[in-house]
């Protein structure tokens, strides 16, 4: 769409935006609120970060998530690279549709019943509880984004390329680590991101797939959110809301860069194409 | 009398004449179906060492196909393909000792034009001394030197092409696959590329496969030229054959222009056939023989710069001669194309060219004159299909 | 090349299957079972016991206790389901609840998508980095938030109340207005996503061929642009609506004790009344009941990933 934007876009995108931010900004701001109350400004304040240093409980679901988020982003990917590519390239096989409707659909699945089948599996297994069965629980669902992720990377790739690796003497499988994954891994690390958030913000699959000793953090604050607003809680929100947006911010400029990079590469390229000193 | 010969031009190097000379690359009875479809069928194809051989055809004949198959990325439905006397069945492509220039040129994007042309040599594990030389060599012989540590987005597309080539040409393979190498190139650049390749298939002394469906690039380049139609061979020659005898309409019409006249076979002798033109009804006689029979219908297929033309009338009784009036005029500078009416129906028309060799031309022709057009003897090809 | 192609039955190396099997077999371990086992303790009956259903199949006990065991299934749970007008009423009523949602969710998000695709190029990477900022921060975070807002003493009532538009706090917690904006702004960046990559797609040379033969640009949008863009649409409302159904955070947390929605009497069945097995006989009927939007879904990612390739 190549027209400019009216009035009537400009102020939806401003609408929408500030909807979409509102909430997140007031968290931020009462969390250096030195009243418990939201009613009541009571001055800038940060000490609900400290007491939130010394609440041991909420320090040891944060370690947990990140232990569970992290390895199940990592096998995930693994996996959901795998799916991606036997969906793009496998071609025609028995119980292709049955494939793909695995992956899509955990994409839509109300989380109530992923969680609730999954832990009817594990207690079919007799698998105890905890760290493990969750762990498998994230790598299952978060599996299926990875894939649709690499798999709209695979599918605009230039097949070509892999056949000219070929003809030049590698094997199949060398040419897809030398070849094929340096060229789809922004995809591939894009999928690994998701799949982390998607496990690091989890409560309802983890409810269900977890035991003792490995309460997740999400979990705590949704237990100490039925008691009530507290700010503490605030202040954890406050502090992941910070470590996401600097990240999400760094990824933009660094992706912002390459791309300016490569733009101008290509144009001082194409002017020694034109002016002939090819 | 001199002995004559097809062209102008006489070429050295024809090892498809001589009988015993083997085949380098051999198509034996190749078929290659996609559902119930024949894209080649039943093809059978020599090509010779040395040779820069064209495959040559419009969209669908099936060229990309035969080439692919050669490379190892399709298989034949039936049929068996050689490559220096080895049987390629069954050999995946990275074990065949062929190489691949694509047409999109495919370079490794996250890899520098070194890497690129080092990539082949690397998989067939070679001392890095002995790649390293490779390397220079190629770069040397594609004036990339400058652009060594450069990535493939920071070239042009000439400089791109350049790349394939030498990454194809590093591995010294037995043929070189050429897929559509020059289309995305320029006119000028292609030109140049034309020669260049040439220059190099005859340095290295490789066999050179491309693939085509540009009839002056095939001629430009091409030693024999096949073409195709259909998944089927039409005929295989050299360009001045192709040009000069093509075998039937479809090969008369593709490849550059051409009067098709309708006629049929008034007399056959020894010195050669008399043809009497449908229509028009005008005499033609040819040194040509043919196996039609006396009365069949056949084409006489005669280029448009072997027709002379100039204003006049036609003497009476002359043989080869037929009055006109020029209906159109195409200018182009180095040659004028003149469409001349020379019966009452809608084709009855001829076309010819002439070279515009002087700059100053006394009452030059122009539309609505009266023209005689005339040809020798041998200026034509009598055609049954 | 302008060649026929039908896919030709491929030869698969061993390499080849393992690459379709390792995935293949965790789903079907970890996605497909699982919903086995869903339907079979559903036909179970509630025990004081671990697990907490009976029967148990035991594989050790043999080929006898096998068939006894399974002559111990029935629907029971079912029928009791469909007598307590609890279940069907909290199944309707997510139905609706979540169609609601998806319409305000495409109502609000669609002008947002439309305002992003016309901007300026040099806007889009920022804007795109805008909207998907709020995904990565927490789910549970935001609609934490909603609670200090929308309560009755929280900051959108004393605003109201300040700015003297109305005289008593207005009564949205625990209400199902909260729920609506509870999902609407959580599922936002589903439906905009989706729906900008189509946008984006329009070719804006057709709105100018509209306009040059005498449609003006607000009837240009209904019957070019919005029809267009229907791929987009139905594909970010599959991405709310199917959730939505069977959402549980949001009614828990924004929702009063009428607020009726499967995911919450789920949770409640499972976690308070310790009932498996009615917990999967709901699981079983919300399954059900979304099996048809799931498989269209399914149909049309599968129609683009092909369309693509």
């Amino acid at each position: 769409m190549t027209r400019g934007p009216t009035w009537f876009n400009i102020t939806s995108l401003a609408l929408g935006f500030s909807f979409l931010y509102l909430p997140i900004v007031l968290l931020v701001i009462y969390s250096f609120n030195a009243s418990r109350l939201v009613t009541v400004w009571g001055g800038f304040s940060t000490q609900w970060y400290v007491l939130l240093l010394h609440n041991q409980q909420l320090l040891d679901a944060a370690w947990v998530t990140l232990r569970v988020a992290f390895t199940s982003a990592s096998i995930a990917t693994v996996f959901g690279t795998l799916a991606a590519l036997v969906l793009v390239r496998s071609g025609r096989f028995v119980g292709r549709s049955l494939f793909s409707g695995m992956i899509f659909a955990p994409l839509v699945m109300p989380e109530v019943i992923l969680g609730l089948s999954l832990l009817l599996l594990f207690v079919a297994m007799d698998q105890a509880r905890g760290f493990w069965t969750v762990m498998m629980a994230h790598t299952t669902f978060a599996m299926c984004y990875v894939a649709v992720v690499v798999q709209s990377r695979l599918v605009g790739f230039d097949k070509s390329i892999e056949e000219a690796a070929e003809d030049l003497g590698c094997p199949p499988v060398k040419t897809f680590f030398l070849i094929t994954l340096p060229i789809i891994l922004p995809g591939v690390i894009a999928g690994w991101m998701l799949a982390f958030t998607l496990s690091l913000d989890d409560l309802v699959i983890a409810s269900f797939t977890t035991g003792p000793g490995a309460t997740t953090l999400p979990m705590k604050i949704y237990s100490q959110v039925r008691l009530g607003v507290t700010p503490e809680i605030n202040a954890v929100c406050t502090i992941l809301v910070a470590l996401v947006t600097v990240g999400v911010i760094a990824a933009s400029i660094v992706t912002k860069r390459q791309q300016v990079q490569k733009e101008r590469d290509e144009r001082a390229a194409f002017g020694a194409d034109t002016a002939g000193t090819s | 009398m001199a002995k004559k010969s097809i062209g102008p031009v006489r070429r050295e190097f024809s090892p498809w004449e001589s009988p015993d000379h083997p085949p380098f690359i051999e198509f034996r009875n190749v078929t290659k179906k996609f559902g119930g479809i024949a894209a080649v069928n039943n093809l059978s194809l020599k090509i010779y060492e040395r040779e820069f051989f064209a495959l040559l055809g419009g969209s669908g004949c099936g060229k990309t196909t035969l080439m692919r198959m050669l490379a190892g990325f399709e298989t034949p439905t039936s049929g068996q393909i050689f490559l220096d006397g080895q049987d390629l069945a069954g050999i995946p492509p990275f074990r065949r000792p062929s190489n691949m220039m694509f047409q999109s040129y495919a370079l490794f994007p996250h890899m520098s034009v070194e890497k690129n042309i080092a990539f082949g040599l690397r998989q067939d594990k070679l001392p890095a001394s002995e790649i390293d030389g490779r390397v220079a060599e190629m770069l040397r012989l594609t004036k990339l030197e400058q652009f060594a540590k450069r990535k493939p987005h920071q070239l042009s597309g000439g400089q791109r092409q350049r790349v394939a080539l030498a990454r194809s040409l590093a591995k010294r393979p037995k043929v070189l696959l050429l897929d559509e190498p020059l289309g995305a190139l320029d006119r000028k650049l292609r030109e140049e590329t034309q020669f260049e390749l040439m220059n190099i298939q005859e340095e290295l002394e490789m066999t050179f496969l491309i693939v085509t469906h540009d009839q002056e690039e095939a001629m430009t380049v091409a030693d024999r030229i096949a073409v195709m139609d259909s998944g089927e061979l039409v005929q295989v020659a050299t360009p001045a054959e192709i040009y000069e005898a093509p075998n039937c309409k479809f090969v008369a019409d593709f490849i550059g222009d051409v009067n098709l006249i309708e006629a049929s076979v008034a007399e056959k002798t020894e010195a050669g056939t008399t043809l009497r033109a449908l229509g028009t009804e005008f005499t033609l006689e040819t040194s040509q023989t043919t196996d039609a029979g006396v009365g069949d219908k056949v084409w006489y297929a005669i280029r448009p710069e072997k027709v002379r033309i100039a204003q006049g009338r036609r003497e009476e009784g002359a043989v080869n001669q037929i009055n006109g009036l020029v209906w159109d005029i195409a200018y182009l500078g180095d040659v004028s194309i003149i469409h001349s009416k020379v019966g009452e129906g809608d084709h009855d028309t001829l076309r010819a060219t002439f070279a515009n060799v002087s700059r100053m031309v006394e009452n030059p022709i122009t539309w609505d004159d009266e023209v005689v057009l005339s040809f020798d003897r041998d200026a034509g090809v009598i055609l049954t299909d | 090349m302008a060649e026929e192609h039908v896919a030709p039955p491929v030869k698969r190396s061993l390499g080849g299957w393992l690459l379709i099997a390792v995935p293949y077999l965790w789903l079907l371990v970890f996605f497909l079972v699982p919903f086995l086992i869903v339907f079979k303790i559903s036909l179970s009956q509630v025990a004081i016991a671990i697990p907490p259903y009976t029967p148990t199949f035991d594989l050790g006990e043999g080929w006898q206790a096998f068939w006894e065991n399974f002559r111990e299934l029935s629907f029971e749970n079912y029928i009791w389901l469909t007598e307590d007008a609890l279940y069907w009423k909290s199944y309707v009523s997510s139905v609706v609840i979540a169609a609601i949602s998806t319409i305000l969710t495409l109502l609000i998000g669609y002008p947002i998508a439309y305002g992003m695709a016309r901007s300026p190029q040099a806007w889009r990477p920022t804007l795109l980095m805008l909207v998907i900022l709020p995904f990565w921060t927490s789910f549970l975070i935001r609609v934490y938030a909603w609670i200090g807002i929308l309560k009755n003493e929280g900051l959108l009532n004393q605003l109201l109340l300040s700015l003297g538009v109305i005289n008593e706090p207005l009564v949205i917690l625990n209400t199902n207005i909260a729920v609506y904006i509870g999902i609407v702004y959580s599922y936002l960046p589903f439906l905009v996503l989706p729906l900008y990559a189509s946008l984006e797609r329009l070719d804006g040379s057709l709105l100018e061929a509209a306009e040059d033969l005498g449609c003006p640009p607000w009837k240009a949008f209904w019957k070019i642009t919005l029809p267009l863009s229907l791929p987009g649409v139905i594909a970010g409302c599959f991405l709310v609506f199917i959730p939505a159904v069977g959402e549980f955070v949001i009614p828990d947390l924004l929702g009063g004790s009428n607020t009726l929605m499967i995911g919450k009497t789920l949770w409640v069945e499972f976690f308070n009344n310790r009932d498996w097995p009615v917990s999967s006989a709901v699981a079983v009927i919300l399954l059900m009941i979304l099996v048809i939007p799931i498989v269209l879904f399914q149909n049309q990612q599968q129609k683009m990933s092909e369309k693509d390739g």
